[in-house]
Order: C-alpha cells, then sequence, then structure tokens
C-alpha cells in the first residue's frame, strides 16, 4: 500500500495584508491543541489585526476514536461503556441518557426507586460538570482558588461516585432496565453532607465573581451570540439559555419523572459569557434542589425490571421464583453471544438533558443484540461550531474567556 | 396539535411524488421520500410549521438491506413554537451519494454534514466547504459504511515516522 503524506494540517491562509489604524498588519496566531486554556484538544487558527479578531477557523478531531463504529460491534449493554468515554466531566449523564434511549425504543418502564436514584446521580454529575465549567472559567480570567475550591467539590462527588458504581470516570452504571447494583446504605448521609458543602461552596464562589471588576470586564458583553443565532446554529443548554432560548429538555420532555420535581428553568436574555456563567450558577442550586427532593422521596423497591429476558435475576435469592437453576439459565442466556437484549427493529431519536445541552441518541436496531446504527447527538458539536462568528470583533484575549465558556468536552466533540 | 401528523399531511398533500413512505416507532413519526426536492420539503416544513432547529444530521448505511436505496440521510427537525420533534428521512443511491445541502436553511447543517461526508462519503452539493472534519484530509475511505471493517486496514502503521 502506497504510503500518502499527511497533508498540511494549516486550514488558512491570511487573505489581504492591510494596514489598519494602527498600521497593524494581520497576522495567524495558532491556538491549541495542546494549549492548556483550550481544555482539551481543540484547535483554533485565529486571524488578528492589532488584538483585534478578523477570521477564526476551528479544527477539531484530535480526540477522534470511532466510539460509534465500535458500538455496531458491541451488544446494547456493552456500549454503556463506550458512552461514559465520551465524556470526561458529567460522565454518568451519559450512561443515564443511552440507558432511558433503549429503554424508550423497547418501550421499558423502569422501576420507581431505578427512576429517582437516576435522577439523583444525574444530577450530582450536572453539579460535577457545572462546578468544574465554572471554576475553569474563572480560572482562565486569573481567578485561581476558585478553580481549587470546584475541584475540592468535586473530589466529593468523585469519591461518591466510586462508592456507589465503583468507578471515579468510568461509571457504567446503568444497565437496559436498570442499575448495575443498588446505592450503599449510607448513601443519603454521604450526600446530604456534599449538599451542605457545595450549596457553602458555590455561594463562596458566588460572591467571589458576581461583583469582581476584573471578572465582570471580561465577561460582560463579550462572546455574544443572539437567540436567532443560537436557534439556528442548534445550539442547546445553559448557552442557548444564556441567549434567551427558554428550552430545557427537564421541563418541555421530562423523562424520569422530572415533572415531579420543584425546580426553576434558569433562563438569560443577554447572551454573554457573563450571563452562561449566571445560568450554571443558578443551575447548580436548581440541581441541590433536586437532589434534596429526590432524597426525600427515595422509594424502596427492586432497582431493576422483573422482565428476566432484559436484566438477569438473582442466582441466589431464597424466594424468588426466579432465582436457582432458571436465574443461572437466564444468566447463561443474557451473556451469551446472539442473545441479551434485543429490541425490536426500529429507530428512535431520543434527548436527555445533559450539563452541555441535549445529548440525543439515535438507535437503529435491527432486532439483533447489537445496535444497527448507534448515532449520538453531541451538544459540544452544535456549540462549538458558532465559536468564530462568537469571536469576530473581539480582543484575542476574550476568545480564551469565551471558549472557557462554551465548556467544550473534546472527547464528545470528536467521538 | 399533533404536529407529527401535521408534518406528514403537509408533506402528503404538497410533494405527493417525493414520498416514499412513512413509519412510526415508540410513538416517534417519520417520513420517507426522495433525495431531488429535499430541500424544498425542509424550507416549507420549517417555514409552515416552525421546525425552528435542525437538532441533528445523520446517515444510516443499509447496505444489503431491503430498502428503497443504500443511504438514508436524517433529518431530526424540532420546533421551539410547538415543541415536538419529527424526522425526515431522504433516501441516496450508493451510485451517486450526492443530496442538496441544508446549510441555506440552518446553520447546525454545517458540521453535520461535514461529519456525514466524513465517516459516509455522501456530498452535499452546496455546502460552504465540504472537507473532513473528524478524520485527517489524507485519509481514504470512510469508517461508518457498514463494507469498512472495524480493524484490519492498519492505518496507524500507514503514516510516515518522523525521525528528528
Amino acid at each position: 500500500m502506497a504510503i500518502q503524506r499527511p497533508l498540511s494540517r494549516v486550514p488558512m491562509e491570511i487573505e489581504e495584508q492591510s494596514d489598519g489604524d494602527l498600521g497593524a498588519k494581520r497576522m495567524l496566531v495558532n491556538f491549541g491543541p495542546q494549549h492548556p486554556a483550550t481544555h482539551g484538544t481543540l484547535r483554533s487558527m485565529i486571524e488578528v489585526e492589532g488584538e483585534t479578531v478578523t477570521k477564526m477557523e476551528l479544527e477539531i478531531g484530535y480526540l477522534h476514536t470511532g466510539f460509534e463504529k465500535l458500538a455496531e460491534y458491541r451488544s446494547w449493554n456493552q456500549t454503556v461503556t463506550i458512552s461514559d468515554r465520551m465524556n470526561y466531566l458529567s460522565p454518568l449523564c451519559n450512561n443515564i441518557g443511552l440507558a432511558c434511549a433503549v429503554e424508550h425504543m423497547m418501550g421499558l418502564e423502569i422501576t420507581p426507586r431505578c427512576r429517582v436514584i437516576r435522577v439523583i446521580m444525574y444530577e450530582l454529575a450536572r453539579v460535577a460538570d457545572h462546578i468544574i465549567g465554572v471554576g475553569l472559567q474563572a480560572m482562565d480570567l486569573g481567578a485561581f482558588s476558585i478553580m481549587l475550591w470546584s475541584f475540592i467539590e468535586r473530589e466529593k462527588l468523585y469519591d461518591i461516585f466510586e462508592h456507589v458504581t465503583g468507578a471515579r470516570l468510568t461509571t457504567s452504571y446503568t444497565r437496559v432496565g436498570g442499575l448495575f447494583r443498588d446505592v450503599p446504605d449510607d448513601f443519603e448521609e454521604e450526600v446530604r453532607r456534599f449538599l451542605t458543602a457545595a450549596y457553602k461552596t458555590i455561594n463562596e464562589m458566588e460572591g467571589m465573581l458576581n461583583e469582581n471588576k476584573i471578572f465582570r470586564d471580561r465577561t460582560i458583553g463579550i462572546n455574544t451570540l443572539t437567540r436567532e443565532q443560537a436557534i439556528s446554529w442548534g445550539v442547546t443548554g445553559p448557552l442557548a439559555r444564556a441567549s434567551g432560548v427558554v428550552y430545557d429538555i427537564r421541563k418541555q420532555h421530562p423523562y424520569l419523572g422530572y415533572q415531579d420535581y420543584d425546580f426553576r428553568l434558569v433562563s438569560y436574555t443577554q447572551g454573554d459569557v457573563f450571563a452562561r456563567y449566571r445560568v450554571r450558577v443558578e443551575e447548580l442550586y436548581e440541581s441541590l434542589k433536586i437532589v434534596d427532593q429526590a432524597l426525600k422521596n427515595l422509594p424502596k423497591g427492586p432497582i431493576n425490571v422483573g422482565d428476566p429476558e432484559v436484566v438477569i435475576p438473582l442466582k441466589n435469592a431464597k424466594n424468588n421464583p426466579q432465582g436457582g437453576m432458571e436465574g443461572l439459565i437466564y444468566h447463561f442466556k443474557n451473556y451469551m453471544h446472539g442473545h441479551g437484549v434485543q429490541p425490536p427493529p426500529g429507530e428512535v431519536y431520543h434527548a436527555t438533558e445533559c450539563p452541555n445541552g441535549e445529548l440525543g441518541w439515535y438507535l437503529v436496531s435491527n432486532g439483533t443484540d447489537k445496535p444497527y446504527r448507534w448515532r449520538v447527538r453531541p451538544p459540544s458539536l452544535y456549540n462549538f461550531a458558532p465559536f468564530p462568528l462568537m469571536c469576530k470583533g473581539g480582543a484575542i484575549s476574550d476568545v480564551v474567556s469565551g471558549l472557557s465558556s462554551l465548556n467544550i468536552i473534546a472527547g464528545e466533540l470528536d467521538r | 396539535m399533533d404536529l407529527q401528523q401535521a408534518s406528514l399531511d403537509l408533506v402528503k398533500a404538497s410533494f405527493p411524488d417525493e414520498v416514499l413512505g412513512q413509519g412510526m416507532h415508540a410513538n416517534q413519526q417519520w417520513i420517507e421520500i426522495r433525495k431531488g426536492r429535499v430541500l424544498e420539503v425542509l424550507r416549507a416544513l420549517r417555514d409552515q410549521l416552525q421546525f425552528e432547529m435542525l437538532m441533528d444530521l445523520t446517515v444510516v448505511d443499509w447496505l444489503g438491506e431491503d430498502k428503497p436505496e443504500r443511504y438514508s440521510v436524517v433529518y431530526v427537525l424540532f420546533s421551539l413554537t410547538h415543541n415536538q420533534y419529527f424526522r425526515v428521512k431522504a433516501w441516496v443511491s450508493e451510485d451517486d451519494p450526492v443530496i442538496d445541502s441544508a446549510v441555506p436553511l440552518w446553520n447546525s447543517a454545517d458540521w453535520a454534514e461535514r461529519e456525514v461526508f466524513d465517516m459516509f462519503g455522501v456530498r452535499f452539493t452546496g455546502h460552504p466547504g465540504l472537507k473532513r472534519i473528524l478524520l485527517p484530509e489524507s485519509y481514504t475511505g470512510h469508517p461508518l459504511r457498514k463494507d469498512y471493517p472495524l480493524t484490519g486496514r492498519g492505518e496507524r502503521y500507514d503514516f510516515p515516522k518522523h525521525s528528528r
């Protein structure tokens, strides 16, 4: 096979050398993919005139892993492990989103306890994502201690995740029709301790940033995205809500019983970096509120659906009619190649509100135990595409401020 | 208002020759059309039924299946006004994998179409800059096609080694 040299990775050239106001020449600045302020491997080629950004081109794909291809060769339950590797800030959201999509396709109704545990884990993952998002945003503007505070809270959350799922990052907590295992006995106490501490920390973070002159000067009116632009570019999540798009799937298309919880849809109209920061911070409080309500109403009962074709029954349960020998048979059938979870032929698009926006799964089944098509609608891809539009005409230092407000997850962007 | 039914009715009434079929699964409906006037169909849906957002655009490769053509380009439309989804599928043949670009209607189609081109090799006429997005420019082949193997192509070994 003939060896082909990789082409040059420079995507753009300077168009014209015009003298600006101060006689400044246009020049190209390369930002990323290894720059620490990109928080992921993304690359932007920025054309500047003096300090003003005149043109910008993005290059992504440095973290492309072929997840969608891999998933076509795995059984439905095995794809859960792929879903959490896509998102390194809130992997639990991806686990739960995928499980919900497959269950929607199969028409499975999960148990009440499973639903509430999923809501708790979903919102804790949202807290982990948003708190790091705000912390890194502050760090990129020079407020280093806020980042350290946010990492302390995230560390506590990861301890909870480790206690519940057995892993800090690669959680793989959900199974089709239920969960990998029940929460530990001291779960409620542990989460309550976190809620108190997190509430205090978020309050302190807000106190440091809200009236901070440097932070306000570098965020208000910066990197503005209008409502029309957000809609046309398919922007969702905190970014869209900061631009006046009143859309939250938890409110509009409730899943996991979100309609039973009392929380507010946070929305701003300015569309700048400060509005995005405000949306994230206020959503943190709303998430803590949801977790608190869910903990109060955590029902007792099974965590998995009773269908032994989907979830393996306990093998050694004494009073379980499907235990013992029958359980062993189902265990074998569930894990044998070509058996296991087999959704009926069909396709579904199911979206959940992950911390960065609409995380959609377009799943196609042909009736076998493996997905025929396993498409992820990554929020980061659609949120990142209009970035040159936001930066154009602004100062080059605001590119960093804007990029951290997008909270791009490169693993999800490139898949 | 059941927007999915309204969308089906609109497409069937305005473009009767274009419709190839319709489907429903888990309470979600979609319509299947020919690729020829796909832009007009999408424009009618956007302007008359307020589908302001193109949530996702992707392709399914139906190699060897009993389908009208090999590729189905799937448009996931979302209406903020009515808060409902609808899917449009346009069938694209294996010999001529070309379809009109949806960038004139929604900007979100820009990167989505580049990704589809990268992964499936379906080309979009009228796209402002159709080039690979996730894979390097020198890459040959389109990995998400069903006839592309999961392993064994050995791309990693084909790249030249850089010596210092």
